[in-house]
């Protein structure tokens, strides 16, 4: 175990190298450059010379665009960022980390409660519906759950800004905070969380869908399998069986799905952000993505690039701590 | 520039061309299997009095017995029918309608608007009235559905109204699903090749390859792809590509980055049927390993491979939907259905124009959902280990 664990981490050291390699190449070739684009109206004006913002360049690390200054470029970036230092945003003109550490728990924050209210939904209907399988709750989950996994997230929250907030008036339109009312301590907290609560809609309606189907799919097969038949036989009532035999051997594959959903809890979700105008960090990196902020594209693909690496060997070690049957290594 | 345009232009017709006639065969092929179904079911019905046993026992090819487990669940048939309806829709719809994609209605349309003002009279009274303002606008923008405009060539009807610009909806709605549906078949064909070829080398040749093949996996898979997405098409734009040749740039993208599922499921399956019986006959046999592969192989994964490949195609049209939503992908001007619900985050059409942005978010939800009724009936039907 402990040495296929250690073989893991090696792997994924060198995954991620070479996605930092693959994305900062990426980056550095992206046309918007951030300081060109800043200060391109004042050359206009001729507040700044041409050499000025060569220097400017130069003092952002991103003047010599050959093959050999990338690549320079790419080991001045590793090696701070070994050392923990991700850089300076260029357009939030702060630590990245800083930025990512703040805007990070918006988005934290309505992807866990979400999950919470996803698996609280899902699970128990679930296997409600593979129990029953072929009843009319059954037909109506399989159908509810496809229209979920279906939908467009963009047009649902739109959608749903159109009935809940236009229409109906009962939630607010956009952003995080009331900007006409100045709230302190838990007034605020609450402001915020009823801000939240049309993309915590948005959320749940798009992820409750693949859950479900996943529980159902699963505990169709645990039903089939042949010690739930030994259970039946030897007498026990329905009820046990389905909520102690059935039940957990559903919750294993589960279970390492739930290890697996970390990069969605911290990552943010880009594109829900934007149209609910979050300052999450999906948002921020959308924005960053735009002007060509160097260093806050790199922090943040890299966050995400770990977080999916531990999930992915979380859900793994899961995978070993809840089934005594699996064995890992070779 | 007119070349470029031209030639893709041809190029885009082609593969409408061959999208259609691949469609068509295929609905032909499921049509003609269930007709089969159901005349071999009255035959029997018929004989059974005085026919011997051998002769009432049917014996079915697995292919049939696949459709017959189709055909019985009412969900993959509604999906079936849901695709069908759309794609009838999305080809044959441009036929019938009299506007064109782009086409702008310049018919005169008088608008007024009314403002509430205070007079005050010379002694002193005063009046509340209304100013009511005559308005000519030369652009028919924002009709409402079921209105006619006097356009050059007739009294012609708006059957979802016009969009901001003055284009008719309903008719941007056929040709976006045109482009969606188009880019998606083809790249998903695209990425499922490329993923059989990889996963089975990965699988079949083992060792370094499979380390460099799964390696790459990796990668990809730990990259986010809306944020790649959104550099590579930042790219494309500074690199100069045409607008019109776009398309097949972003085909080409979206199936390196979405061969990765292809490649581990051959790979899994290949692993596991290499140490299958018959796999140590083709040995004996001394047959090569591209013959071992394609013909042993491959086909034993088509099950997986056709499910795959339902489910892909609802993604694809989900994700075009998305990248277009973000203004990425198509042209300004060319019809997308996810640029038809990005108008909606103007103020004015999210509060009094439903009309132009909700049939296209309906459209990709019916298309989506239609692929995943599609690919789980299938799903359920290929599935040798389901009784029913």
């Amino acid at each position: 175990m402990a040495k296929y664990i250690i073989k893991r981490i090696f792997y994924s050291i060198l995954v991620l190298l070479l996605v930092s390699m693959l994305i900062y190449g990426l980056v550095r070739l992206l046309p918007n450059d951030y300081v060109e684009t800043k200060l391109f109206p004042m050359l206009n004006q001729g507040t700044v010379s041409e050499e000025d913002i060569t220097r400017m360049k130069e003092l952002y690390g991103i003047a010599d665009n050959s093959f050999g200054g990338i690549v320079k470029g790419y080991f001045g970036w590793l090696g701070n960022a070994l050392k923990g230092d991700l850089g300076i945003s260029f357009k939030y003109s702060e630590p990245v980390s800083v930025v990512i550490g703040r805007s990070m728990w918006v988005s934290f924050i309505i992807a866990v409660l979400a999950y919470i209210l996803v698996y609280l939904i899902a699970i128990p209907l679930g296997i409600k519906s593979a129990v029953k399988q072929y009843s009319v709750l059954d037909y109506s989950v399989t159908t509810f759950t496809m229209i979920g996994i279906s939908l467009p997230g963009f047009f649902l929250a739109t959608a749903l800004i159109k009935i809940f907030a236009v229409d109906l008036g009962w939630f607010p339109q956009q952003g995080l905070e009331d900007a006409t009312t100045l709230n302190e301590g838990f007034d605020r907290f609450l402001d915020q969380v009823y801000h939240c609560v049309l993309p915590m809609a948005t959320l749940v309606i798009l992820s409750v869908g693949g859950t479900m189907r996943h529980t159902r799919t699963n505990t169709l097969e645990v039903l089939n399998a042949d010690y739930i038949r030994t259970a039946r036989a030897k007498g026990l009532s329905e009820k046990a069986v389905v909520y102690k035999h059935v039940f957990r051997n559903t919750m294993i594959p589960m279970v390492t799905m739930m290890a697996g959903v970390l990069p969605s809890l911290f990552g943010g979700a880009m594109i829900l952000e934007n149209v609910f105008a979050l300052p999450g960090i999906g948002k921020l990196a959308y924005d960053a993505l735009v002007v060509g902020d160097i260093p806050f594209i790199m922090g943040y693909e890299m966050f995400l690039a770990i977080l999916t690496v531990i999930g992915t060997l979380l859900s793994d070690i899961a995978y070993v701590l809840v089934d005594p049957r699996i064995k890992l290594g070779k | 520039m007119t070349d470029m345009l031209a030639l893709s232009n041809a190029a885009f017709g082609v593969l409408l061309a061959l999208f259609v006639a691949a469609i068509a065969a295929e609905i032909g092929a499921i049509v003609y299997l269930a007709l089969r179904i159901k005349r071999s079911k009255k035959t029997a019905a018929v004989g059974t009095d005085n026919v011997s046993l051998a002769d009432s026992v049917r014996v079915l090819s697995p292919w049939r017995l696949v459709l017959r487990r189709f055909f019985r669940s009412r969900l993959s048939v509604v999906g079936l029918t849901m695709i069908v309806v759309l794609l009838l829709f999305i080809f044959v719809g441009p036929l019938f309608t009299p506007w064109g994609e782009s086409e702008i209605d310049y018919s005169e349309v008088t608008s007024y608007s009314y403002k509430q003002i205070t007079v005050t009279d010379s002694d002193g009274t005063e009046y509340t009235v209304f100013e009511m303002t005559e308005f000519v606008g030369h652009v028919n923008k924002n009709a409402l559905p079921f209105t006619r405009s006097d356009a050059e060539h007739g009294n012609l009807l708006h059957v979802l109204g016009t969009d901001e610009n003055g284009r008719d909806v309903f008719t941007r709605l056929m040709y976006g699903g045109q482009k969606s549906i188009t880019l998606s078949f083809f790249t998903v064909i695209l990425y499922v090749t490329l993923g059989i070829v990889l996963g089975s080398i990965a699988g079949y040749v083992g060792k370094w390859a499979d380390q460099v093949i799964m390696r790459i996996v990796d990668v990809i898979n730990c990259v986010p792809s809306l944020p790649i997405m959104l550099i590579l098409s930042a790219l494309l734009e500074s690199m100069g590509v045409k607008q019109e040749l776009r398309i097949y740039y972003l085909m080409g993208i979206l199936t390196l980055l979405d061969w990765t599922g292809v490649a581990r499921l051959v790979r899994g399956q290949i692993l596991f049927l290499r140490e299958q019986e018959y796999m140590v006959a083709a040995d004996a046999l001394g047959l090569s390993a591209p013959r071992k592969i394609f013909k042993h192989l491959v086909p034993n994964i088509i099950p997986q491979l056709i499910v795959v490949i339902t489910l892909g195609l609802g993604s694809m049209v989900l994700y075009e939907a998305t990248l277009s939503y973000l203004g990425l992908g198509f042209p300004m001007d060319v019809a997308s259905w996810g640029r038809m619900v990005n108008s909606a985050v103007n103020n004015e059409v999210i509060k009094n124009y439903p009309f132009i942005w909700v049939p296209a978010g309906l459209c990709i939800v019916l298309s989506v959902l239609g692929f995943n009724f599609l690919g789980d009936g299938l799903r359920d039907a290929l599935d040798p280990k389901m009784k029913r």
